[in-house]
């Protein structure tokens, strides 16, 4: 199935579309994510990027085409399979998706006491550092609904990379956060990359957090119902031959442009 | 791959520094030292600086990270020097980012003993902090409703249509059964007792009077407190964790009016209904047992028409009005003060049932000592 010679990308994906009963969503998405990139999945509101998180993350079966991990599909892995699969994933939901009724401590101890064996005694020093990473060090007793939105993305981002994945996604990052946390979450997720040497993927149209931290991106198109550009997101600003994309890459520099005038 | 278990080894380094060499592997599995025993070697210590070198570290995970995170923060608030060399590549950058700020004081929770659950005097002070709550939101539910009936209020037809709906047609079912059931049961009751008499006859008037005045409407009400009660608390709570009672509230519009009333309403409308339909299959029920002791039908029904007055009637529709207006309030109230957790969800629709079925029988014996002193 895969050539012998090449080691298989991190995460394929194949010819998928992506529908709701009979209304598609997108079709024919195919490109690849190497071992160690920050990718960008971008474009407009409502294109489907969060969608195609969803099915990265096994949540909903593309109605066809597939996604492979190293090479193995995930939607014909038997449910153990699919399990050590998720098991190398971190992933931090749009709103955070911590377990309210935990606390910080708590909601981070839950996968490292599920899949390590880690004692507890240890458990409870790797949180203090996970939080601690995250900047949230002495927030052990906290509920998430007692700390601010950009905490409780961090906090969120301390649970995903509390078994040192080796693919962290990212549903909107940024969103909702001021620029200097943006940027300190951006500075975080490419010092957490490059220590861990885990692949990142990310959902965002925050232009700032793409040019920073992106190295490829694939943009979904809403009109086409289709991804009409792949690559680096620099380049595709001042290369790419869809005007949308260069549109939607350029459009707070052009503003930016015209503020310093 | 051959592991090396993990060590350390505390050596001095000239005048006032130490350094602390890692070694092995230190990751899961492998139960490295605590920093404990280096705390306590280091206390006894004392240096002015302290490295850590890391040139025969082998693999490593966040044991390490978390192990060398202890030792930063211990000589941070010792007045010891931290220093590294020698770490493999990105530890020092994780250090970095893990000490970037600093640790914020632990929260110290005063964790109220067991004991205290049954101190009378908390107990006490609970009861009427409870009270004085339901006052409150019952004052609150008053001026929605002198709203309402001066027509400013701003409650929807819509909502409340539906909630009549969830509250009537779909409690049929459960109350069908428990009502003929609760019918049987009070016939069996009688039987047993009257048989000894040769007046098994009377069973008709002692099912008849029971399910009007007393059965009938209590058990309807118990019924929607466990199952309306409970949802509109949950339904109230979800709002207010997803801060919908919030954007309510900012849009201008009293939640009172809009979320509480509604829903009490439309209990007050369907509770009567709900009880005639359950008086009913409650003589249906006890017929049944007449059957089995050898009255006739006929007779079951021209026996317990002699019972029948207008009276009892109308003591049980009252009681479910009253029952209505309580479980409505017990369960709008546990929704609307429920905190913004999916536990506290959870919280408010026990604190529903409960409060509802406290307010319900001592509603019900209020009722009944009033109506015993008034000769009804």
């Amino acid at each position: 199935m895969t050539d012998a010679r090449e080691p298989p990308a991190h995460i394929e994906i194949r010819d998928v579309t992506m529908a709701y009963g009979a209304s598609v969503i997108q079709r024919d998405l195919s490109f690849t994510i190497n071992r160690g990139d920050i990718f960008v999945i971008m474009g407009g509101s409502g294109c489907g990027k969060s969608t195609l998180l969803k099915h990265m993350l096994g949540l909903i079966t593309p109605s066809s085409g597939d996604i492979l991990y190293e090479g193995t599909s995930f939607f014909q892995a038997s449910a153990a399979q699919q399990g050590a699969m998720r098991q190398r994933w971190g992933i931090t939901y749009q709103s955070g998706g911590l377990f309210s009724a935990m606390t910080l401590a708590e909601n981070i101890t839950l996968p490292l006491e599920l899949y390590t064996d880690y004692t507890p005694a240890e458990i409870t020093d790797i949180v203090a550092y996970k939080l601690a990473l995250v900047g949230l060090a002495g927030y052990q007793s906290y509920y998430p609904s007692a700390i601010s939105g950009g905490m409780q993305k961090r906090a969120a981002l301390a649970r995903a990379i509390a078994l040192d994945p080796e693919i962290l996604f990212f549903d909107e990052p940024s969103a909702g956060l001021d620029p200097i946390t943006s940027r300190l979450l951006d500075e975080l997720i490419v010092q957490i990359k490059e220590s861990m040497g885990a692949t990142v993927v990310l959902v965002t149209h925050e232009l700032p957090s793409i040019f920073a931290i992106a190295t490829n991106s694939v943009y979904l198109d809403n009109l086409s119902r289709t991804m009409i550009a792949y690559g680096n997101p620099a380049e595709l600003r001042d290369h790419s031959t869809q005007p949308v994309v260069r549109q939607f890459l350029t459009r707070s520099a052009a503003a930016a442009t015209e503020d310093k005038a | 791959m051959n592991s090396q278990p993990p060590d350390y080894q505390l050596s001095d380094e000239g005048p006032d520094a130490s350094s602390l060499v890692l070694s092995g592997d230190w990751v899961q599995g492998q139960n490295p030292a605590s920093f404990n025993k280096v705390k306590s070697e280091l206390s006894s210590i004392h240096p002015a600086r302290l490295t850590t070198d890391g040139s025969a570290l082998g693999t490593w995970d966040s044991v390490l990270m978390a192990f060398l995170l202890q030792c930063h923060d211990y000589c941070h608030a010792q007045g010891i020097t931290f220093a590294t060399r020698n770490m493999p590549q990105g530890i020092e950058k994780l250090l970095a980012v893990a000490t970037a700020v600093e640790a914020h004081p632990q929260l110290v929770q005063d964790s109220p003993s067991w004991l205290s659950s049954f101190n009378p005097l908390h107990a006490l002070h609970n009861a009427v902090g409870d009270l004085q709550e339901s006052l409150a939101f019952t004052g609150e539910v008053t001026v929605a409703l002198v709203r309402l009936a001066r027509g400013k209020a701003n409650t929807r037809f819509t909502d409340f249509r539906n909630f009549c709906y969830q509250a009537g047609p779909d409690a049929f079912a459960i109350i069908s059964l428990t009502s003929v059931l609760v019918g049987m049961i009070l016939g069996y009751l009688g039987a047993v007792q009257l048989q000894q008499f040769g007046a098994e006859i009377y069973v008709a008037n002692l099912v008849v009077i029971g399910m009007l005045r007393e059965m009938g409407v209590l058990m309807t009400a118990v019924v929607m407190a466990g199952r309306t009660g409970a949802a509109y608390a949950a339904q109230l709570g979800t709002m207010q964790t997803n801060e919908e009672i919030d954007a309510i509230t900012t849009m201008g519009i009293s939640p009172v009016e809009f979320l509480v009333l509604p829903r009490m309403l439309a209990l007050i409308i369907i509770m009567p209904l709900l009880t005639i339909y359950a008086n009913l299959l409650g003589i249906v029920g006890g017929g049944i047992v007449a059957g089995g002791l050898g009255i006739a039908p006929l007779q079951y029904i021209l026996q317990g028409e002699t019972a029948l007055s207008f009276t009892h009637i109308v003591v049980g529709l009252l009681k479910s009005l009253v029952f209505a207006t309580l479980i409505a309030i017990a369960g709008c109230r546990a929704g609307m003060n429920s905190g913004r957790s999916s536990a506290a969800v959870g919280q408010a629709a026990t604190n529903a049932v409960v409060t509802a079925l406290i307010y319900l029988i001592v509603a019900d014996a209020a009722i009944n000592i009033l109506f015993q002193q008034l000769g009804l």
